[in-house]
Order: C-alpha cells, then sequence, then structure tokens
C-alpha cells in the first residue's frame, strides 16, 4: 500500500490561528497518514508548539478545518475532545508529569481518568509496569517526579504517552535542554514506540539529529535494536515540515528537504 | 479609550466564563472528593492559627478602643453590644476573608499558576480530565464549606477578646454585663448577614485564586504576578462585596 491511499490520521485544512493582525499560524494544510513521521522544524516562536495544540485541542483554530482520524474537531466541544484525545499519546516540551503524583499514578492516569480506556486495576497496573520498562524506568514506580533527573522525566513522559498505546504520538521537542547522549537515548525510545506500536508520529524539534534519527533508522523487534531504515522490513516513512512565522515554508520527503535551495531550509538541514 | 478598557473587560470575561463552568460544575459529576477534603484542610485547619490571632485581637481592639468613646457618655457598660454587632456583622467575616485571600486565594494562584507553566494543565485536558471540575471546583466546594465556619470561630473568639479586655481593663464593665449586651444586640438579620457574607467572600475568593492561577503565563515570574493579582483582587472584590451585601441588608 503506498502512503497516498493509506488513511488519513491528522490534516489541517487552511488552518490559521491567532487574532487577525498577529496571526500565530497561517494558512496551514498537511495531512499525517497512518504509520507516517513528520518531523517539524522551525525557529522560536515561529508556531510549533501552537500546531500540536491545535490538532491535540488544547487551542482551537481561528479558520480552516481540522480531522483528527477523519473526523472534523473543529468546532468539538472541550467535552467531546476527551474521546478523541484517548487515541493521541503526547509528551509536552515540559514533560507535563503532575508534581504530586508518583511516577506510577502519572503514568497510570491517562488509564484512570479517560472512560473509553478503562481497564481492572490489575491490567493497569501491569500496563504501567510495562510501559515503564519499555523506557527502562521500572525501578521508579514510587518516586516523585523532582526526585528525577530532566531525561528521565521526558522517559517517563514517553512511558505515559505510550501506556494508551494509541494510533497518533506527538512529541513537542522533546530533546530540548537535554545533553547529546540523553537526547540520543530520548530519540531511541520514540522510535522504538513508533515502531512497536506502529503509531503516526508528528515531533517538533530544533535538532536536525533528531528527525535524522527518526528518517535513517526503524526498531527491529526481533533483535530488539536499531536499524538503518530499509535494511531490514519496510523503509521509513517520513517528511519534513519547516514552519516559518506561523506558515508552512517546505513540506516534503526526506530527499527534497535534503536538496531544498530555500537557506531557511537548509538551516535545519544537516548540510 | 476602547484599547484602554478592552484588556479588563476581556479578563472579566474570561472570569465570569470560568465562574459559570466552575458553579455549574457543582451539580454535574464528576466529583473528586478526596481533593476537597485535602482543600478542607488547607484552608480550614491550615488558617485557624491566623484566623483566631486575628479574630481574638480584633475583638480585643474594639472593646479598647470603643470603651473611649463609650465613657463619654457614661456608656461604657455597652461594649459588649458594639463588639458583638462589629463583630458578626462586619469585622468577623471581612478579616476572616481578608486572611484567607493572604493565604489561600495565593495560594491556588502560585499552585495552579506553577502546573500553568510546567504544561501540567495541559496535560490533564490531553489525558481526559477537565481542569475546571478536578482543580476548580474542589477548591470551591471546600472554601464554601469552610469560611463560613472559620468565620463563626473568628466571631466567638473576637468577643471573648473583647470580654477579656472589658472584665480586666473597664472596670464599669462585668462579664455578664457584657455577654448580655452583646447577646440581646443580636437579631437575626445579623446572624444571616454574618453567615451570607462568608459564603458570598468564599466563593470569589477561591474563583479569584484559580483563575488568576490558570491563566498565568511566562514562567516563575509569571506565577509570581498571578499570585499577586489574585490577593489584591480577592481583597478589593471583599470590601466592595462587603459593602453591597451591608446595604441589601440595611433595606431590607
Amino acid at each position: 500500500m503506498s502512503g497516498e491511499t493509506l488513511p488519513c490520521i491528522l490534516s489541517f485544512e487552511d488552518v490559521t490561528f491567532g487574532f487577525e493582525d498577529e496571526p500565530v499560524l497561517r494558512n496551514v494544510t498537511f495531512s499525517l497518514r497512518q504509520g507516517e513521521t513528520l518531523i517539524v522544524h522551525g525557529a522560536a516562536g515561529s508556531g510549533k508548539t501552537v500546531l500540536l495544540k491545535i490538532a491535540l485541542g488544547l487551542l482551537r483554530a481561528s479558520r480552516g478545518t481540522v480531522r483528527v482520524f477523519g473526523r472534523d474537531v473543529t468546532g468539538l466541544r472541550e467535552h467531546d475532545w476527551f474521546d478523541v484525545r484517548s487515541r493521541i499519546g503526547v509528551l509536552f516540551q515540559e514533560g507535563g508529569l503532575f508534581d504530586s503524583l508518583s511516577i506510577e499514578d502519572n503514568v497510570a492516569y491517562p488509564l484512570l481518568n479517560q472512560p473509553l480506556l478503562a481497564a481492572p486495576q490489575a491490567e493497569i497496573d501491569q500496563r504501567v509496569r510495562e510501559s515503564l520498562d519499555f523506557v527502562e524506568l521500572g525501578h521508579t514506580l514510587d518516586k516523585l517526579p523532582s526526585e528525577l533527573s530532566g531525561g528521565m522525566r521526558r522517559r517517563v513522559g514517553i512511558a505515559r504517552a505510550i501506556v494508551t498505546q494509541p494510533a497518533l504520538l506527538l512529541y513537542d521537542s522533546p530533546t530540548a535542554g537535554l545533553d547529546p547522549i540523553t537526547a540520543n537515548t530520548i530519540m531511541a525510545l520514540i522510535l522504538k514506540g513508533r515502531d512497536v506500536q506502529r503509531a503516526s508520529t508528528m515531533i517538533v524539534t530544533h535538532r536536525h539529529q533528531d528527525g535524522e534519527i527518526l528518517e535513517r533508522y526503524r526498531y527491529d523487534e526481533a533483535s530488539a535494536a536499531l536499524r538503518p531504515a530499509g535494511a531490514k522490513g519496510s523503509p521509513s516513512f517520513t517528511r519534513y515540515m519547516v514552519l516559518d512565522q506561523g506558515r508552512i515554508a517546505f513540506i516534503g520527503s526526506p530527499a527534497e528537504f535534503d536538496l531544498c535551495a530555500d537557506p531557511l531550509v537548509a538551516r535545519f538541514a544537516s548540510r | 479609550m476602547l484599547d484602554i478598557l478592552k484588556a479588563p473587560v476581556l479578563t472579566f470575561q474570561e472570569f465570569i466564563g470560568l465562574s459559570a463552568r466552575a458553579m455549574s460544575g457543582v451539580v454535574r459529576k464528576p466529583y473528586y472528593w478526596d481533593d476537597v477534603f485535602v482543600q478542607m484542610d488547607l484552608i480550614g485547619v491550615g488558617s485557624l492559627p491566623v484566623v483566631i490571632l486575628t479574630g481574638f485581637f480584633s475583638g480585643a481592639v474594639m472593646a479598647l478602643q470603643m470603651s473611649r468613646a463609650l465613657q463619654t457618655y457614661g456608656a461604657t457598660s455597652q461594649v459588649g453590644q458594639i463588639v458583638a454587632i462589629t463583630l458578626v456583622r462586619e469585622m468577623g467575616p471581612v478579616l476572616t476573608a481578608l486572611m484567607v485571600a493572604g493565604r489561600n486565594s495565593s495560594g491556588m494562584a502560585s499552585e495552579l499558576g506553577s502546573m500553568k507553566v510546567t504544561e501540567q494543565i495541559d496535560a490533564m485536558r490531553a489525558l481526559g480530565t477537565d481542569p475546571v471540575m478536578k482543580l476548580v471546583k474542589p477548591r470551591l466546594i471546600a472554601t464554601a464549606f469552610v469560611l463560613p465556619l472559620l468565620t463563626v470561630l473568628a466571631d466567638f473568639l473576637g468577643l471573648v477578646g473583647g470580654w477579656i479586655v472589658a472584665c480586666s481593663m473597664l472596670a464599669l464593665t462585668t462579664g455578664s454585663q457584657y455577654w448580655n449586651t452583646a447577646w440581646r444586640a443580636l437579631e437575626y438579620n445579623d446572624i444571616a448577614q454574618g453567615l451570607l457574607k462568608p459564603f458570598v467572600f468564599a466563593i470569589v475568593l477561591s474563583l479569584v485564586g484559580c483563575f488568576y492561577g490558570m491563566r498565568a503565563s511566562g514562567g516563575t515570574q509569571g506565577v509570581g504576578r498571578a499570585t499577586t493579582q489574585a490577593v489584591v483582587v480577592a481583597s478589593v472584590w471583599v470590601v466592595v462585596l462587603t459593602f453591597v451585601i451591608g446595604r441589601v441588608f440595611v433595606t431590607m
């Protein structure tokens, strides 16, 4: 099945957000298909986080149409968003972990609070443990977020994002403020989460290395290791988007991204 | 001129929106009773020392100051009446509310503000919880239940403070005289006023604290700003509302 024929998980059609005199997003149109990875680059204030928040229903588009899982969610009421969000996993830039809850309770939070994901307590406990083991933090169940390092908190955030086995994963600057080694660990976990769960992924990042990892590698479950994309199994299904002052300056395949002559786009490519 | 008014009008509109959602949420599920009891403990038990001290000494000071004026007319024996009326109608509810505004509205604004700037409130929404139901409603219910009780306590301790001053420092007043005049001075109207005020104040204090917390932005500086605004606005609302409610009761 080619990318074009796969079901559309998320689409923005001519979306504008903000006040008339100072829009944060302007006429943004793109789509994210099943299993696809969209890497969003852009300078600070270019509208990347706003894009994610609109996709998640935390902000409402001023104009245009947003569809999630094929459903028009543009004018959806807050209460109705909860069902849509139960199929979306998200990692916020600041982590968004609840200070007053233990790591176990933080990861269990979506399973305990989303009616569509209700499950017996024993199953919730098991999924929380599996999810924390996935990010290699199974030993931190009883700790509070303040007792963990920045990188560990991001990993808990990833565990919380994937615990519901969502069809769509949204990551907001997952490596911001981390040292390169920890950042690569985080990216490897994101890659693993994407490929194990076969989720569509939209990731906002400043680092071109983050995009390269997602574009060039796949997680091989059989060997439990990262492999170059295309070497084994299907090739990576990745696109790049560059935002500039709320507009899409570029959207296209990795090859187009590497060859794009626009200096603004070139800043985010690894040339 | 219109540009100057735009921001405060927008803020007030947002406040009314949050208040409407929180108030309508009181009669809707879900209820987070654990959070309500935690807030009752924080606001009620946590505020006891400051309310006890404020209530006691406000009654004592009032008896002391009023005795000078009453001495002029040879009516020192009526000090109990004045302390009772002033405390139950005005000073008890207002001083208790101001103490709770300083202690708890600020606490709510800083706690929710910190949650806002660290994206915990966004995370809450993204993970299936309505922050108004989970954060605002428990604080509203807890404050509305606890503040009238704190006010009754402050009123009583104020009367005790006045009684101690009256008996120990004002030679013309006896204990029985004091309590007799204090008790006889109070009417149902005063009691109703003295209980309605803290209930209304509680709604305003909790909503103002939560409102400024939930709209905090700009990192730690923004949280500090939200906290200051919450205390100032809540305190101003207390003195404005005490006048409005007092005016309504005076005309009744």
